[in-house]
């Protein structure tokens, strides 16, 4: 345990920076730190979208825990006694259930193994829980280190953690006996101890994989990973049919990818998981971004250069030299790219403390142009609404001045049919006219839910990166989106729309997902209950 | 009057006896000629202020004049603002202001330059407003419509040719006047199918819908025909209404009574038997310009037992079609089978052979008839009132002696065109009731038959003498002395016709309408006379009176005051009669062609001065010679101009007339048969 103490020390000293980063005072990871952030939440829910991750997977580290409790019963309740160990519980959980698909889907069912396997986890929890609990006791002593060891450190408990996890997981696969994994067999974990590119081939691992950066960079992003995990296994485990579990399945890519696209600086991240490129203003601004090696030639797509190549040579137009390259078998194995934006104190860039990447780099020129640009598109036909990305304009444009039916409600409708039969049907409705002047208005209005909806898209490029210090224009398209949208979160009927609001922030199972909005608002809902079957939702906040 | 103004100079005012309530009584009784309540006013102060308050109707002839009308009568109910083409917010918001409670209906449907303001002032004062025709208010919107839904009394709303007004303006108007009865949106281009239906769906009480030349579809059908109480629907020219429309109406009980699909292209004669299985109350139908008549189709008016009147006007009927009718239709009253491709002898002895009770029968252009169907149509339905057989020139002279000795009670009788002689029109003469009379064309005609139409008919109201040229002044006398009641004379071509006749007819006080058309012998002293006799004269045409000069139209100025209407071309008028006819306020159409006597500034002068004038008919040669600024002027006063550039053109022998004219209608029959 000598290169586990050692390892611990160094994972200390980062989780310690990171807390004092990002979560400033309030979240060393104690209840009541917990509790606070989870009453502040509840209290202004539309800091949902600006504070991105963290009250709502903090809340999400208590309630969906006691659950897989009462399904492991042979866990000591010690376990969850701090909240450090909660989340490595979850962790290792996690990661073993990532193994589950390999292993466990050629087994049957069997209790006696089943319990055997839990006091085996349980053991390894309690490691896990000793070397975190250390961290966190030792965290203020190392938090002036640099930023090169904590990079180091931070390889060290990864790899630390990598190790424990692939013997849980070996462990784990026992613990679900049925698992009939939709996906395709994930290829087994590598024996790296960083584990990165196994990670990468398979949406499960590579959940946790994104799970282990998580809790390297943020805590809570971690825990509502784990949370996910944990009730994936859960819900398997309580046989709740494959349909559930291809649901989940099915919604995890995308996740994943949300994901990775929300995960946390790379300074953190172990090397190798994903590199961090910046490009230059001029670059973004650049019509082109593939140019040609010989003539110089630019072009807006690679698979244009690639197109454009064949004229240099035979040697351009093999198979291979004309394939996309993320295709080949190499890239798979090589970092994954993400981007920041260059404009400093933006969220999309990597000196921001509560930086998201963007994935590519069509993400980055939309960012950029629709954030830091001036907006020199102006519609044509309403010529009041105004776009920096054209091919918004040009979504807007297809829209605009659909909406010119106008009832004096206020109501607009793309065919007249439809404002005549609104009329008809409520007493003291007509239709309004045409005016010019109201029907600049009109169509304004019709504009603007037209770009609302464009920019919903945007909006989810954009949900993480609102931090609550983000800056005001995306936060009024946040409130636009919200309110134009049925994804009004703060109401219940409205479960799918809100686990959008969530969905691409927090990496979660889709199943836990209407049940954490629900519960994240409606404390003690009987969905959360029913669904999870054991534990009040109540001890969520004990 | 008389008698009245006699009592006037004694001493003591017998009138002061006279209660306002007796006085309007008299007014009350004082309708028929629009001087005899003139006279009135002008008896003395008392008079005139009753007579200012008793009336209800005003039909104010001058636009200018109008301010100065609502002062005098301040209790107006009824407002036709028919003769007044220019009519601004202006004058709408003195309209607004004087009859705030007491107007109930309007009409603007002959006058422009108001807007939308000027109508939402009126709609917003006169608060009980029943009618508004707003028809031809081409530049009315749909806020104008908006101002129009603010009168919610409203019953009957004319909005033909408002052309700007859309789906929505309708709807808005459908929302505010709930109480509409009757609605005409003819030629409203911008409305569609969802303004109609939601104005079908919204006012319940509509009894009368007039949708023609609209571009509405099948669609708006089924709501329109849910209307309750809707009795009369036409739908002219609405190419958009097909049989699968009237395929798909629900089998319901309507009270739809008049039914007008005229020049409906798109509806076939498979439509008819759906449409005649679900309005089963109809009792008019009219399918002018429609498809082929045939047996099967005829066969299904049998389910309308309450059909008592058929158009069919321009469509082919065969033989076996009309025997249908005939027996289908039993309660026939009217038929009307003008200008219908098929119609032979037989056919129409069938349709009649049980038509007991037909009273109006028209077969005018039904070239194949001859005296057969004469005798056939008078031997059954013998109490016709109306018969038009306008160019059926192939009946013998001896059938129309048929008409006068079986059918007593016409009353109307189209002869135009056709070989009736002396013997015929006397034997029609017996029927005392006639009071419309059309000889034109009928060059077999003489003195004499006229002469005992005069003696016998005293009922007559028209009588039209086209190129009838067997008539002298003889006749005219023999008319104009008995016939007291003439309105209309048209004595066009008629060659011997001279002063004479204008001096026998100027006894006629109630002529209105004079056309002496190529009359040469008619010189200025005849229609001096006709003006001093004929106070109500309102149309003159003395086209081709080569004689009429100036001489003619200034007693025509002065004393003619009712004039409307005036053809002044190929007369021997200089500017001097035609600036003196500015006289008459109230004169509205001038033609003045091929007058060599004018000079452009002449006729300036004159059309400056005829205030009212809204139509004027000018050789297209003064169009280059008048000032820019004095056509827009007169364009802004509300006068059209239309230019014509015919060549002058001569008399042409009247049998060679009559011949080219009837060669010419009948290529167009056969053309119309292909």
């Amino acid at each position: 345990m000598d290169f586990n103490a050692l390892q611990r020390e160094l994972k200390m000293d980062f989780k310690v920076k990171l807390y004092s980063e990002s979560w400033n005072d309030s979240s060393l990871g104690n209840d009541k730190s917990k509790s606070s952030i989870t009453n502040i939440c509840s209290q202004k829910p539309q800091l949902k979208w600006d504070d991105s991750s963290s009250p709502d997977c903090d809340m999400r580290i208590d309630s969906p825990f006691p659950k897989f409790n009462e399904q492991s019963e042979s866990l000591s309740p010690r376990s969850y006694d701090h909240n450090n160990q909660i989340k490595i519980h979850d962790q290792i959980a996690s990661q073993a259930r990532g193994m589950l698909f390999d292993v466990a889907k050629h087994k049957d069912w069997d209790p006696q193994s089943m319990l055997s396997n839990l006091s085996f986890l349980e053991q390894k929890i309690h490691q896990l829980k000793d070397l975190v609990s250390f961290i966190v006791d030792q965290g203020s002593l190392v938090a002036g280190q640099q930023d090169e060891l904590v990079a180091q450190q931070q390889q060290l408990v990864s790899a630390d953690l990598t190790s424990i996890i692939v013997q849980l997981i070996s462990t784990a696969g026992s613990l679900l006996p049925f698992v009939k994994s939709p996906l395709p067999t994930p290829s087994p974990l590598s024996g790296q101890l960083g584990g990165t590119s196994s990670v990468e081939r398979s949406p499960n691992v590579g959940m946790s994989k994104a799970s282990l950066h998580n809790n390297d960079g943020s805590k809570g992003l971690c825990n509502s990973d784990q949370n996910k995990h944990m009730i994936d296994c859960v819900s398997d485990h309580n046989c709740t049919g494959k349909t559930n579990h291809s649901h989940s399945m099915s919604s995890f890519d995308d996740h994943e990818s949300k994901d990775e696209d929300d995960v946390g600086e790379g300074d953190h991240l172990p090397p190798g998981s994903y590199e961090v490129l910046q490009l230059e203003k001029e670059e973004i601004l650049a019509p082109h971004t593939h140019f040609c090696l010989i003539c110089g030639k630019g072009f807006k797509r690679d698979a244009n250069l690639r197109m454009h190549m064949r004229g240099h040579g035979d040697e351009y137009k093999t198979p291979a030299a004309l394939a996309k390259p993320n295709k080949d078998s190499s890239s798979e194995h090589m970092l994954m790219k993400r981007y920041s934006c260059p404009f400093v104190g933006c969220k999309r860039n990597k000196e921001h403390k509560k930086f998201q990447p963007l994935k590519t780099i069509l993400c980055v020129k939309n960012h950029y142009k629709r954030t830091h640009c001036d907006k020199s598109y102006t519609c044509r036909r309403c010529h009041s609404k105004k776009f920096s990305v054209i091919a918004d304009l040009k979504t807007h444009e297809k829209h605009c001045g659909r909406d010119k039916w106008l009832c004096s409600c206020g109501t607009t409708f793309s065919r007249k049919d439809k404002l005549f039969g609104h009329v008809a049907l409520f007493q003291g409705h007509s239709p309004a006219l045409p005016f010019d002047e109201t029907k600049g208005t009109a169509v304004s209005a019709g504009g603007e839910t037209a770009e609302t909806s464009n920019r919903i898209g945007s909006i989810e490029l954009n949900v993480g990166s609102n931090s609550s210090e983000g800056n005001n224009i995306q936060n009024v398209v946040d409130v636009k989106g919200g309110a134009d949208d049925p994804a009004c979160y703060f109401s219940p009927l409205n479960l799918d729309t809100c686990n959008f609001g969530g969905f691409h922030e927090f990496p979660r199972p889709p199943f836990d997902i209407p049940e954490g909005s629900l519960s994240f608002f409606l404390s003690g809902s009987c969905d959360y209950n029913q669904n999870n079957g054991s534990a009040p939702s109540s001890d969520a906040f004990s | 009057m008389v008698k009245k103004s006699r009592v006037v100079d004694l001493e003591f005012n017998p009138f002061d006896l006279l209660s306002e309530e007796i006085l309007f009584d008299i007014l009350d009784y004082l309708d028929h000629n629009p001087f005899d309540k003139k006279s009135f006013s002008l008896v003395c102060k008392d008079f005139h202020t009753v007579e200012s308050r008793h009336r209800r109707v005003l039909k104010p002839l001058r636009s200018e004049l109008l301010i100065r009308a609502i002062d005098r009568y301040p209790s107006v109910e009824r407002l036709d603002l028919s003769s007044c083409p220019r009519i601004t917010d202006d004058s709408l918001a003195a309209i607004s202001n004087a009859y705030k409670f007491c107007l109930r209906s309007i009409d603007l449907s002959r006058s422009r330059f108001f807007s939308n303001a000027g109508v939402s002032n009126l709609v917003l004062n006169c608060k009980f407003l029943v009618e508004i025709d707003l028809s031809n208010a081409t530049e009315l919107t749909d806020s104008g419509a908006v101002a129009i839904s603010k009168a919610s009394n409203l019953e009957k709303l004319w909005l033909a040719r408002c052309k700007l007004i859309t789906d929505i303006g309708i709807a808005r108007i459908g929302i505010g006047c709930r109480k509409l009865k009757l609605i005409n949106l003819t030629w409203c281009l911008g409305v569609g199918d969802l303004g109609v239906d939601f104005v079908a769906v919204k006012c319940k009480e509509i009894r009368s819908f007039d949708l023609s030349y609209t571009t509405i579809t099948n669609k708006c059908l089924p709501s329109i025909m849910k209307l309750q109480y809707l009795e009369e629907l036409t739908l002219v020219g609405c190419l958009g209404i097909g049989d699968e429309g009237l395929a798909t109406l629900e089998k319901g009980r309507t009270s739809l009574k008049t039914l007008n699909l005229t020049n409906c292209d798109n509806m076939t004669p498979w439509g008819l038997p759906y449409l005649t299985s679900r309005v089963t109350c109809l009792s008019h139908l009219n399918l002018t310009n429609g498809s082929v008549v045939t047996e099967a189709i005829a066969n299904s008016l049998q389910n309308l037992p309450k059909l008592q009147s058929i158009k069919l006007d321009g469509c082919h009927v065969t033989c076996s079609g009309l025997e249908a009718i005939g027996n289908c239709c039993i309660l026939l009253r009217e038929l009307s089978l003008s200008k219908c491709s098929g119609v032979t002898d037989e056919g129409l002895y069938f349709l009649v052979k049980k038509q007991k009770e037909l009273r109006k029968l028209d077969i005018t252009c039904c070239r194949k008839i001859t005296q057969i169907s004469v005798d056939n149509v008078t031997k059954s339905c013998t109490s016709l009132t109306s018969l038009k057989m306008e160019s059926c020139y192939l009946i013998s002279k001896e059938a129309f002696t048929l008409i006068g000795e079986r059918c007593h009670h016409l009353e109307d009788i189209d002869l135009t065109d056709t070989e009736v002689d002396d013997a015929g029109l006397m034997s029609i003469s017996r029927c005392t009731k006639l009071s419309s009379l059309r000889l034109g064309i009928c060059y077999n005609l003489t003195d004499n038959s006229l002469i005992q139409v005069g003696k016998i008919c005293r009922e007559l109201v028209e009588l039209d003498l086209y190129r009838s040229m067997g008539i002298t002044d003889l006749s005219i006398a023999a008319i104009a002395s008995g016939c007291p009641r003439l309105e209309m004379i048209t004595l066009a071509y008629c060659k011997d016709i001279t002063d004479t006749s204008l001096v026998s007819l100027s006894k006629c006080s109630r002529l209105s309408v004079v056309e002496i058309r190529g009359c040469s012998s008619i010189s200025s002293a005849g229609i001096s006379t006709i003006a001093l006799g004929c106070k109500q004269l309102t149309v003159l045409d003395v086209k081709k009176c080569h004689n009429v000069d100036d001489a003619g139209l200034l007693p025509l100025a002065n004393f003619s005051r009712s004039l409307r209407q005036i053809n002044l071309s190929y007369c021997s008028i200089t500017d001097v009669g035609l600036l003196a006819l500015a006289n008459i306020a109230c004169l509205q159409s001038m033609t003045v062609l091929h007058l060599k006597g004018l000079s452009a500034d002449g006729l300036v002068s004159a059309l400056l001065a005829c205030s009212g004038l809204r139509k004027v008919k000018l050789h297209a040669c003064f169009k280059s010679l008048f000032p820019q600024a004095f056509l827009e002027h007169m364009e802004s006063r509300g006068c059209v101009f239309q230019w014509r550039d015919k060549p002058v053109q001569d008399g042409v022998d009247p049998w060679v007339w009559r011949h080219t004219a009837r060669m010419n209608a009948n290529v167009m029959y056969l053309l119309d048969e292909v």
